[in-house]
């Protein structure tokens, strides 16, 4: 008799398993792992669908109707509507320029404040949990303070108007506005991007900065030719941070100033806001359908520069 | 130094008697007695290596004692200055850092203590204070208001310390404690859910590493990266769809399914050593062990900065009550905080503290949790 047939004799348990049957076992067992990880996943998976990915395509299915009602297909002329309305166009525009001038701020006063706080300063913790207290605080209980500074009968008017006499103005229904909301802004996320970046100095090997000092780099030298270097990715991760909070100031403006503030902090979601009471779903799904297109659009472009700097620099 | 030479050189030389001795005796073998010369030689050479130098010659020599301690002394002083200056130096820079960081600091505090300390006023000390600002505000004709051209008394001392105001807000005013009420049944619901709904599929993201999931956990950064603006149609859309618009559950069934906690804990949870989790599964732990014994005690920091950073975050939250929730009376405070007319100003010093002490509670007390949880979310 060959091995072979000894070997299909033997008991299952003590033959030496075919390549068939290995085969099936390994499909088994990847089957099995697949299960055992997609159950783990799927309540997550379930309600990511059931509340944001279906009614997106649902979105994009309204997008293109004559209205909720009148389902039938409508072309482009919705994102016509929305593109050409001037309340969307405007809104869009305070949008944009809040977050270009918000979103390089926040991240150059955070660093500089964690370039400082890292410089062996006294008593850094306390620093750091005064300055991180703000983002604990719901705006909610802030924009008292805020209306008490900078309305027309505010505190600034009155400290201005004492010290050098100028004329009072409504900041918050005057051009500068949206630099009242800027201070808001910074204000709330100061802390947040600080503690980012104080982790990321942390994280810098001090050998190398070590050396760097032992060679007789000034502090300017070591900042820009080793530690932006190393704070390259932390810097990319806060940028996102910010945008994305930018956009999420509409809940200051909105308990600051209401449903219809000054034509300069007409924000983006004033406009779905106000669209929500008119209920005009076909305006409201293509304006929601074109700033998704955006956002993924603007995802977009930090992620592929960040993979390009950061293989450009890794090595 | 001196010793050692000598002894190489008597070394040397004895080795060279030897030699001769030796030479003497192979006379005939001559190529054998060049290559051991020229060896020889070598050897000699190396020995040879050092190279004594002239005398070291310093200033000190022709100076008598007095004369050197005059010196060192000199010296010693001017080092000493030189340390005190470069000390001097650092403190003015480190003074000007706590001056810049301290003012940093008292801008970012001062509102919380001017809300807390004018919490303890009477409300005719408030209204006295800032009665003129709420004219000013949306609501009155602008002209009227802007005849009143007294400015507010910005005060942190209260004249008269009371609890007036939270006794007001407490007995005599329930819907602000209405309100309150209602924030914590949306946010307290989000938070639990959403931790466990996260901590699984986080679990599953970090172990299954194919290239399909991969595409999906993406797809859910991508979401968490999403604005209101964008989200809260769709969630208007399927609230609607389900029947549950204008109750709680609109809100809270998306806040559970939001998909930030699961990219975090996923990022931490990537970070398990897989020795652990190999050696769990030749014990034969099962998946679910392996799950409750090692990922979640292994992110247990996580887990906590987790849930406060929800919490501070929900709790803050404005946009989707504002939409999902038509009735008034199921408002949390956050919006409620933002209609406060003339005739209540006197209390809304009181809701305002009150409703930033639970999170700045939860924030003392997991500020360790909170600050690794912040920046283990930036490093990758």
């Amino acid at each position: 008799m060959d091995k072979e047939a000894i070997n299909n004799n033997l008991k299952p348990h003590l033959r030496k398993a075919t390549a068939a049957e290995k085969r099936r076992a390994h499909n088994i067992r990847k089957i099995k792992e697949w299960g055992t990880f997609t159950a783990y996943l799927t309540p997550s998976f379930v309600g990511v669908l059931v509340f944001f990915f279906v009614p997106l395509l649902m979105l994009l299915k309204i997008s293109f109707q004559k209205s909720s009602a009148n389902t039938d297909f409508a072309g482009i002329t919705n994102y016509l509507r929305v593109l050409t309305n001037d309340a969307f166009i405007s809104a869009s525009k305070n949008t944009l320029t809040f977050a270009l001038l918000a979103v390089p701020l926040a991240v150059i006063l955070a660093l500089l404040l964690a370039l400082l706080l890292n410089s062996g300063l006294p008593g850094k913790s306390l620093f750091r949990s005064i300055l991180l207290n703000p983002m604990t605080v719901p705006v909610a209980s802030i924009v008292l303070i805020w209306q008490v500074f900078f309305s027309y009968n505010g505190v600034l008017n009155g400290l201005l108007g004492d010290l050098f006499g100028l004329k009072s103005t409504d900041w918050l229904k005057s051009d500068y506005a949206q630099v009242v909301i800027l201070l808001l802004f910074i204000w709330k996320n100061l802390g947040y991007n600080m503690v980012l970046f104080l982790a990321a100095l942390g994280n810098i090997p001090t050998e190398v900065i070590e050396s760097a000092k032992m060679d007789g780099a000034s502090a300017l030298k070591r900042f820009f030719s080793i530690k932006l270097y190393y704070l390259n990715s932390t810097i990319f991760f806060v940028g996102i941070m910010s945008l994305i909070n930018s956009f999420k100031i509409f809940r200051e403006v909105y308990l600051l100033t209401g449903d219809y503030p000054y034509e300069n902090l007409y924000m983006l979601q004033h406009f779905m806001n106000n669209a929500f009471t008119h209920l005009d779903y076909s305006k409201l799904s293509a304006g929601a359908i074109v700033m998704c297109v955006v956002m993924i659009g603007i995802l977009g472009v930090l992620f592929f520069v960040e993979s390009k700097t950061d293989s450009s620099v890794e090595e | 130094m001196d010793k050692d030479n000598k002894d190489t050189r008597s070394d040397d030389e004895i080795i060279a008697t030897k030699f001769v001795k030796r030479s003497d005796k192979n006379v005939s073998m001559k190529a054998t007695s060049d290559l051991q010369e020229r060896r020889l030689q070598a050897q000699m050479a190396r020995r040879k290596v050092f190279v004594s130098s002239e005398k070291f010659s310093s200033i000190f020599d022709s100076m008598t004692q007095e004369e050197k301690n005059a010196y060192f002394d000199k010296e010693r002083r001017r080092a000493k200055g030189v340390l005190r200056r470069r000390t001097i130096g650092r403190n003015i820079w480190t003074g000007v850092g706590v001056v810049i960081a301290s003012i940093a600091a008292i801008i970012a505090i001062l509102p919380l203590f001017f809300t807390f300390l004018n919490s303890f006023m009477t409300s005719a000390e408030i209204n006295d204070n800032y009665g003129m600002v709420f004219q000013s505000l949306s609501g009155h004709s602008d002209s009227a208001a802007k005849y009143l051209s007294s400015t507010p008394v910005l005060k942190l001392i209260p004249e008269q310390v009371t609890i007036e105001q939270y006794k007001t807000l407490m007995f005599m005013s329930p819907t602000y404690l209405l309100k309150f009420w209602n924030s914590i049944i949306l946010v307290v619901p989000i938070v639990i859910g959403q931790m466990l709904v996260a901590c699984l599929a986080a679990y599953s993201f970090s172990r299954y590493r194919r290239k399909r999931r991969e595409i999906l956990f993406f797809s859910y950064i991508i979401l968490m990266l999403m604005p209101f603006q964008v989200t809260l149609v769709p969630n208007y859309i399927v609230a609607e769809k389900l029947g549950i618009l204008d109750s709680i559950w609109a809100i809270i069934l998306p806040g559970v399914f939001s998909t930030f906690s699961v990219f975090l804990l996923a990022k931490y949870m990537r970070q398990i050593p897989s020795s652990y989790i190999e050696a769990a599964k030749l014990d034969g732990a099962s998946e679910w062990q392996i799950f409750t014994r090692i990922a979640i005690p292994m992110c247990k920091s996580a887990l906590y900065a987790m849930s406060i950073l929800l919490f501070i975050d929900y709790w803050n939250m404005v946009e989707q009550p504002l939409v999902l929730l038509t009735s008034v009376d199921k408002q949390p405070l956050s919006v409620f905080l933002s209609q406060v007319n003339e005739a209540e100003i006197g209390i809304a010093f009181a809701a305002s503290a009150l409703y930033m002490i639970p999170p700045i509670l939860i924030f003392l007390y997991g500020e360790e949790y909170l600050v690794e949880g912040i920046s283990r979310s930036g490093i990758k």
